[in-house]
């Protein structure tokens, strides 16, 4: 099943480049500000918005992941839940911090803190900023898989208002796993795709050069996503992104968190858990056929043979 | 896992003992070689029927199609890769059924490696959903045999979300107290398996599976580890303690025919009509007040005796 290579495939081909490169020409530039160095990662928004927060290590089954920071705090005269992504700034801190590629036990940090948050009835915030779960063997053989559909599900069920922030790079199901919330919002200059553009250009181009090719392509800027309903919400940066002023960024965060969990407050349990898994159920992007011509493959008996 | 060659005609080679096989044959055997035990792979229409009771399986979310949100292309546009995939036979890399086990009803939603890897968009997310729906309906298990390459990179972010939308599905079956049951075929990777495949009540595996969230060449180029000849396959998944048992495809649908009856609930007592409890629960009522009746008058006699005992101020809030 070669492409054809025909001169109609490529003016089609060159066409839909053009159009990729209108619209999403600026997903380069955001995944550059979304990686920046010097961004504020989630222990810089925590001790910015909750002076007294209290985090918690490890899984007590396998150890600590550094790539996942979790805790409670107190926001807003009330305690409060977080779990967020943490990389590293410099060569070493990246390292311990793994990139903020976490493992299973990282996910299973955060269920730790998920299961507090349950008993209490206290509402969650969580940061999102990571190229991916861990690519490791230990990880697989530890329960990847699992632990990051586990914490979806248990994300899922908790009582208490919850709000996932994509504050960086939100790539893959690494990300996802602390996004099943109440509302999702990204910063003005986060990014949220399915894999990285290095990841995506590897498989779907066969050469790891072409990150900015896939960038293009998947356009995972935070006004595609707000389009796509993705994000509920687009909270603003300082202008120049968020590393030029922390202090500033934590405080257009902070009011868009304090009034909206102030909102979400409001719903009594069922209703904000019912609306919560219909926000999940609505999303998508797909036709249905009228009734008539789908009954073509509907039946197993008649196809035998 | 090397894929098997395909020899002139249907003709298919074992890619484990290199046994030759004519298409009817390996057919009969439900794609597994009669020789080795290696299990090629198999279509969902094709597995569903051989699995469901009389070969007769009732296709649910049928009428869902791909649609092309972010117009998107990599080395060819994803409508053209559409239509190559539907030109193999199928409509979509997940068929849902409700069908029979060995005479226990279930909705299947059995996964299709032939088109497009068994990658979830959009509308795999959608029957899954819908097969769930159905299921709590109708008030029976959730049956879903996985064969997938991960999430639909052509759909970018909204195949991402499919992950999330699955275990909406999960919690709704948990809530209606229904099992969900997994049977993970080759391969089962990324976020198929970082989602509905590895929150099964109880999991299967088919020999050989690959089960993975990253594929060992990611990890490979990643890490520099050198892995073992056998990483993620299902018979490692069950020493570490992943899957519940390696099921061979010939014995699958009896398994879990099998399973579907020892987890099958016993009738409720018929419930008495609103009438009878009303009857019932009146002449109880009766019999009770009756009962209390001379306590419940001297009560009553001291209370009012209380009251004319007191003396009530104008104006005074009751
Ligand atoms: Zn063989």
């Amino acid at each position: 099943m070669g492409p054809r290579r025909g001169p109609r495939f490529v003016r089609r081909i060159a066409d839909r480049l053009t159009h990729a490169e209108v619209e999403g020409g600026d997903s380069w530039e955001a995944i550059q500000l979304a990686r920046h160095q010097d961004r504020p990662y989630p222990l810089d928004y925590i001790s910015r918005l909750m002076p007294d927060f209290e985090e918690i290590h490890g899984d007590r089954l396998q150890g600590d992941d550094a790539a996942i920071v979790a805790g409670i705090g107190r926001y807003h005269g009330r305690p409060i839940a977080v779990i967020g992504h943490q990389k590293g700034r410099d060569a070493q801190d990246r390292a311990f911090r793994n990139f903020g590629m976490p493992g299973p036990e990282g996910y299973r940090k955060g269920m730790r803190l998920m299961e507090l948050a349950a008993k209490m009835e206290m509402p969650l915030i969580t940061l999102i900023d990571t190229p991916g779960a861990f690519p490791g063997a230990n990880a697989e053989e530890n329960g990847q898989g699992g632990a990051i559909a586990r914490s979806m599900l248990t994300m899922l069920r908790l009582p208490a208002p919850t709000v996932a922030v994509v504050i960086g790079e939100g790539s893959s199901g690494g990300a996802l796993a602390l996004g099943v919330a109440d509302r999702v919002v990204m910063l003005e200059n986060a990014t949220y795709s399915v894999i990285s553009p290095e990841g995506a250009a590897a498989i779907l181009w066969r050469d790891a050069g072409k990150a900015k090719l896939a960038a293009a392509a998947f356009k995972p800027t935070a006004a595609n996503c707000y389009r796509w309903g993705i994000a509920d919400a687009v909270v603003p940066e300082p202008e120049g992104g968020a590393h030029t002023d922390p202090d500033e960024a934590a405080r257009l965060l902070d009011g868009y968190l304090s009034r909206t969990l102030r909102e979400l407050g409001a719903l009594p349990i069922p209703e904000r858990r019912r609306i919560r898994r219909e926000r999940f159920r609505r999303i998508g992007a797909h036709r249905e056929l009228p009734p008539d011509s789908a009954t073509l493959m509907s039946q197993g008996a008649d196809r035998t043979g | 896992m090397p894929r098997p060659a395909r020899l002139p005609g249907d003709d298919r080679q074992c890619p484990r003992c290199k046994s030759h096989f004519r298409a009817e044959e390996i057919r009969r055997n439900q794609f597994v070689c009669a020789a080795c035990d290696h299990h090629f792979p198999i279509g969902a229409r094709e597995r569903l029927d051989n699995m469901a009771d009389g070969g007769v399986w009732t296709e649910i979310g049928g009428e869902l199609r791909a649609t092309d949100p972010l117009r998107f292309v990599d080395l060819q546009p994803y409508p053209d890769r559409l239509r190559s995939a539907e030109a193999k036979g199928n409509t979509e890399a997940i068929v849902c059924a409700e069908l029979a086990l060995d005479g226990q009803r279930c909705v299947a939603a059995v996964m299709d490696f032939g088109f497009l890897g068994g990658s979830m968009g959009s509308v795999v997310g959608e029957r899954f959903a819908k097969a769930a729906d159905h299921a709590v309906a109708r008030g029976i298990p959730l049956i879903s045999i996985t064969s997938s390459g991960g999430a639909r990179m052509q759909e970018g972010v909204l195949a991402l979300m499919q992950m999330a939308k699955t275990i909406v599905s999960l919690d709704e079956l948990h809530d209606a107290g229904l099992p969900f049951i997994v049977v993970l075929t080759h391969p089962t990777t990324g976020g198929v398996w970082a989602s509905f495949a590895s929150l099964g009540d109880v999991t299967y595996a088919e020999p050989g599976a690959l089960i993975a969230f990253s594929g060992p060449r990611v990890i490979e180029q990643t890490t520099r580890e050198k892995l073992p000849e056998d990483f993620g396959l299902s018979e490692r998944q069950l020493v570490h303690g992943h899957v519940d048992a390696v099921v061979d495809r010939r014995q699958l649908a009896a398994r879990l025919g099998r399973l579907l009856a020892i987890l099958e609930q016993p009738p409720r007592e018929a419930p008495q009509s609103l009438a009878t409890q009303l009857a019932q629960n009146g002449t109880e009522r009766a019999a009770s007040m009756a009962r209390a009746l001379p306590q419940l008058s001297r009560r009553l006699r001291d209370r009012v005796m209380g009251e004319q005992s007191q003396t009530r101020r104008p104006g005074d809030r009751w």
